[in-house]
């Protein structure tokens, strides 16, 4: 797991909203998404999943509901409210302008400037 | 955030608090079992992978608490369990808590005191209209305010700087209702004196300058709310009534506003009179513009005007009054000050001395706040294993700060609330009290909102300061330097801020100290100072015999017969009269010359002198020794020459010495010429810490008055002549009001001043005593029970007894030395000031000195007795086994 990325701050939501955004999940599924979807390269504390869930819930951006996991355990299934579908497409549009730039930024040489 | 969805939120926040609660714990424990499910799938035992899921997991403690703040903070529910957690820390220690209470509550309740009291007679503005503009017209060279009327109507007249110029004068008046006859006090008022004080009657209707007709013209009646509820009974059909004042038929005109009682602070009078009526009333003259009768003159400074150009304006009129009548004015000049308690006359010491209080207060106040903050220092270093626990639990140092903040504004608003609950119950009963029941005097200090704010604030402010002491302490723990390292060591040789508040905090219980007991010496020394008369056994009877409508002719004549009832009464050594009392009514002042002096101008004059008016044998009756000469006889008449009794001080000061003066003349500013024929006593006339002053004594029947004050000297108990003597007074005449009362009790109102000052500085001194022991003993027990390893090692080496006490408390008793001194110095300054209100008040007294040593040793003695036995019961094989 060496070559782990640490998360920009910041970040977590963008990831979380992404994740739920490709059908309803539960904590720990979110968690193994965006693991799946990043090919392993973000590293996340497990734990520091909630306090960013808790906080998009209060914000209208997600809704949960108790549902059965598929090895039966209880537990809480996040999805994207309208509010949270419109926030992921905002948010997604301002990264890759600023993904875009930074890119550019760094990848500047010498004689172009 | 949708509005539905933040009403749903906050619904589920208040009422499904605990089952969010569950529910987000069960969340994370399913989270848990998911991934211990996936870890078991790879192979791993059940167990393991549980084990793993959770380390995986990271800190549990933290994340829920990020959790919750995450779902909007619920943040009265973490409160309340920062106050329960905080209930149940205290509970463990009942006497820091107790200590901590009592403490604040002693401080804070004592600043509302004061602050309420400074309120009342500093802050809070008079109950009348435009209370900022109006300003007493107080004289430039003395804080009297006192006019003659020519002057007074020359000054509302000629000026251009005032809308109103109002006056009035105070006096004690006969009230004869058809019933009982009683004395009360009257306010004689200028015309405009309702108007322009905007005050609207109760009842009826109140005087207006277009009632004024010249001398005598308005014999009307303004009574006050209070008085109409004393002494008419709430009668509604008052108005229009015809009572006597002093004899004279008056008609009441209405009932004025509740709530107004003149504008002096403590004086409430009982009615209010025509100024212009005076004459009839008093006998003073209209006309006369040599005579500063009117007690105080007052005016509303028009808008826009500043007070120099006010003062300016007056001062021209003053100038402008001199020039014109050079024989009756001397220099004029104005300052403008504020009419509550009669400009700076009372104003300046008031002013100063509640603000020497309120300093000492805020400073009690600041010195128990650093006792706390030293007691929660010393708490939070012996629990500085619980901290470093949490800490090394996930806990935030945010939340353990919390915590300690919670414990120390729990303590604060406790002690705020016990201290607002006494202050109330003080300020009450203050309110309510009079010191005098023969003077109108009210206390009014009762608190308003201002004073619960100013509590409330102290309250919160303090819980923050002494809370925030430990806050470096924590932040700057190290959890595993704590658990590494024990209790104990650290004990550092520098002065810290903490042991400078100490001193401070020692240093102002000291002052505190010094002060009172300067104040009781002064007190007890001032009982006991020669008075020039003697107070025991001595009765007195107080009237004026104009009250019953006597002049001329008939008030010797009735002065003689009362003399003569009096001297028939059983148990009677001695009866006399004067006009004036020392120490009771005191002395009028007049102005003599010498002999030679031909031109007698007040500038030409010789001194000013007391002067009483006196019957035969008043020196007897009084027990004023006459040193040398004769007394007074009746036949010291207007028909003989005039003669008089002068004290030592006159005699010296006009003659160079009593020998001198015997048989020599002196003039009256009117060119009479007096003879001297007796030398009395010194004694004390107008005030306990009065100078040595020159007084005289003239025969009654050379110089007559009404004031008619009986002086009985008796050889029985003298509480057992005042029915006696009240029947015989009656039998005269029974329209007369009397006081009938024993010679100490005007003295009384003498003393109240400075018992005041005494009872206050005790009152604060115990306090700062009681903060200074609670300081020094938490210095000491903790240095104590940090050092209790250094000092179970040297009992184990063989340190005597003495050592290990001085070792323990060595430093403590220093600063507790450091500490008095300096207080002992500041006191024996601040004793300066207090000789303006206490008798005598000197720190040269070697009683003051010795009584401060030995309290502040005796404070040290208390404080580190129990630390002491703490440091001598050390044991160490008990410490070894527990370190």
């Amino acid at each position: 797991m060496g070559d782990q990325a640490n998360l920009l701050p910041g970040t977590l939501d963008l990831l979380i909203l992404r994740a739920v955004s490709l059908g309803p999940l539960h904590g720990y599924g979110i968690l193994l998404r965006i693991e799946q979807i990043s090919g392993q390269a973000l590293l996340i504390e497990q734990g520091a999943l909630y306090p960013g869930l808790f906080r998009l819930v209060r914000q209208g951006l997600l809704k949960a509901s108790w549902g059965k996991s598929e090895n039966n355990r209880k537990a809480k299934y996040y999805e994207l409210t309208a509010a949270g579908r419109k926030r992921l497409s905002q948010e997604t549009a301002s990264w890759n302008r600023l993904a875009a730039a930074m890119a550019a930024a760094l990848s500047a040489k010498a004689e172009e400037v | 955030m949708s509005l539905k969805y933040w009403l749903s939120s906050a619904w589920d926040r208040v009422f499904r608090r605990k089952e969010l609660g569950e529910e987000m714990e069960e969340e994370l424990r399913a989270h848990i079992g998911l991934r211990a499910d996936d870890l078991e799938r790879s192979g791993m035992n059940r167990a393991r992978a549980e084990r793993l899921a959770r380390v995986e997991f990271g800190a549990r403690e933290r994340i829920r608490e990020e959790s919750v703040a995450a779902m909007g903070g619920l943040f009265p529910g973490l409160m309340w369990q920062d106050v329960k957690y905080a209930i149940r820390v205290l509970r463990k220690s009942p006497g820091f808590l107790l200590a901590g209470i009592v403490t604040l509550a002693l401080a804070i309740g004592a600043n509302a005191v004061v602050f309420s009291v400074m309120n009342a007679f500093v802050i809070q503005p008079l109950n009348v209209a435009r209370a900022g503009s109006l300003y007493t017209l107080q004289h430039g060279s003395d804080t009297g305010s006192q006019q003659s009327y020519p002057d007074y109507m020359d000054l509302r007249d000629r000026n251009h700087t005032f809308d109103s110029v109002l006056a009035y004068n105070i006096l004690q008046a006969g009230l004869d209702t058809g019933q009982n006859p009683s004395s009360v006090w009257a306010i004689e008022a200028s015309g405009n004196y309702f108007d322009a004080l905007g005050l609207k009657p109760y009842l009826g209707r109140l005087f207006h300058a277009e009632d004024e007709h010249g001398p005598n013209s308005a014999p009307y009646v303004v009574l006050t709310y209070a008085c109409w509820h004393t002494h008419f009974h709430d009668d509604r059909g008052v108005v229009g009534r015809v009572v006597r004042l002093n004899g004279h038929p008056f008609t009441v005109l209405g009932v004025g506003p509740e709530g107004f009682h003149g504008t002096l602070l403590f004086f409430n009078p009982d009615l209010i009179v025509p100024l212009v009526e005076d004459p009839l009333l008093a006998g003073d003259d209209l006309n006369a513009r040599g005579v500063r009768w009117i007690f105080e003159v007052m005016g509303y400074v028009k808008p826009g005007v500043t007070l120099t150009q006010a003062a300016a304006d007056l001062n021209s009129i003053g100038a402008y009054l001199e020039k014109t009548y050079p024989k009756d004015e001397g220099k004029r000049t104005f300052v403008l000050t504020r009419p509550s308690l009669y400009g700076d006359y009372l104003g300046k010491p008031v002013k100063a001395f509640m603000a020497g209080l309120m300093l000492l207060t805020g400073l009690i106040l600041l010195a128990a706040c650093a006792n706390l903050g030293s007691l929660f220092a010393a708490r939070a270093a012996d629990r500085s294993k619980e901290v470093a626990l949490r800490l090394a639990l996930g806990s935030t140092r945010r939340r353990i700060l919390r915590g300690l903040l919670t414990e120390a504004m729990m303590i604060s608003v406790a002690g705020g609330a016990l201290g607002l609950v006494g202050s109330v119950a003080l300020l009450r009963a203050l309110s309510v009290w009079r010191p005098f029941p023969e003077w109108p005097i009210h206390l009014a200090v009762n608190p308003d909102a201002k004073v619960y704010a100013v509590a409330v604030a102290l309250a919160l402010l303090s819980g923050l300061l002494f809370g925030v002491v430990p806050v470096r302490q924590v932040l700057h723990s190290s959890p595993y330097e704590v658990v590494k390292a024990g209790t104990g060591t650290n004990a550092g040789k520098r002065i810290n801020a903490r042991e400078i508040l100490l001193v401070v905090q020692i240093a102002i219980c000291g002052v505190l100290v010094t002060s009172s007991l300067v104040a009781v010496r002064g007190l007890v020394r001032s009982l006991q100072a020669p008075f020039g008369f003697a107070v025991k056994n001595t009765m007195m009877a107080q009237t004026d015999l104009s009250m019953a409508g006597y002049s001329g002719e008939r008030v010797p004549a009735m002065q003689k017969r009362m003399i003569e009832a009096m001297q028939a009464l059983p148990g009677v050594e001695t009866a006399a009269l004067a006009d004036n009392l020392p120490l009771a009514t005191g002395s009028n002042e007049v102005s003599v010359y010498k002999d030679t002096s031909a031109d007698l101008r007040p500038s030409n004059a010789a001194a000013e002198v007391g002067i009483f008016n006196v019957s035969p044998q008043y020196l007897r009756a009084a027990g004023t020794e006459l040193l040398a000469g004769r007394g007074f006889t009746w036949n010291d008449n207007a028909k003989s020459p005039q003669v008089a009794v002068v004290n030592v001080e006159f005699a010296r000061k006009l003659f160079g010495s009593p020998a001198n003066a015997m048989g020599h003349m002196f003039k009256r500013s009117d060119g009479t010429r007096i003879e001297v024929v007796g030398i009395a006593e010194d004694g004390k006339y107008d005030s306990l810490t009065e100078d040595p002053k020159p007084a005289m004594f003239l025969p009654i029947l050379q110089s007559p008055s009404t004031s008619s004050i009986l002086v009985v000297r008796s050889k029985v108990n003298p509480q057992m002549l005042a029915p006696a003597m009240r029947a015989a007074l009656k039998d005269l005449d029974p329209g007369l009001p009397v006081l009938v009362e024993t010679r100490d009790k005007p003295m009384q109102v003498m003393m109240f001043g400075p018992r005041m000052a005494t009872v206050s500085l005790g009152v604060l001194g115990l306090m700062g005593a009681m903060l200074s022991i609670t300081g020094i003993f938490g210095m000491a027990a903790y240095s104590v029970s940090k050092r209790l390893r250094e000092l179970g090692i040297r009992v184990a080496l063989g340190a005597r007894r003495a050592e290990v006490v001085r070792t323990a408390l060595g430093r403590a008793v220093r600063l507790l030395a450091i500490g008095s001194a300096a207080g002992l110095a500041l006191g024996l300054l601040a004793t300066r000031v207090l000789a303006y209100i206490v008798y005598e008040a000197t720190p040269r007294d070697p009683l003051v000195l010795a009584g401060v040593i030995a309290a502040m040793a005796l404070l040290g003695l208390i404080a580190t007795w129990i630390p002491a036995q703490r440091a001598l019961r050390v044991d160490p094989m008990a410490l070894l086994r527990e370190e």
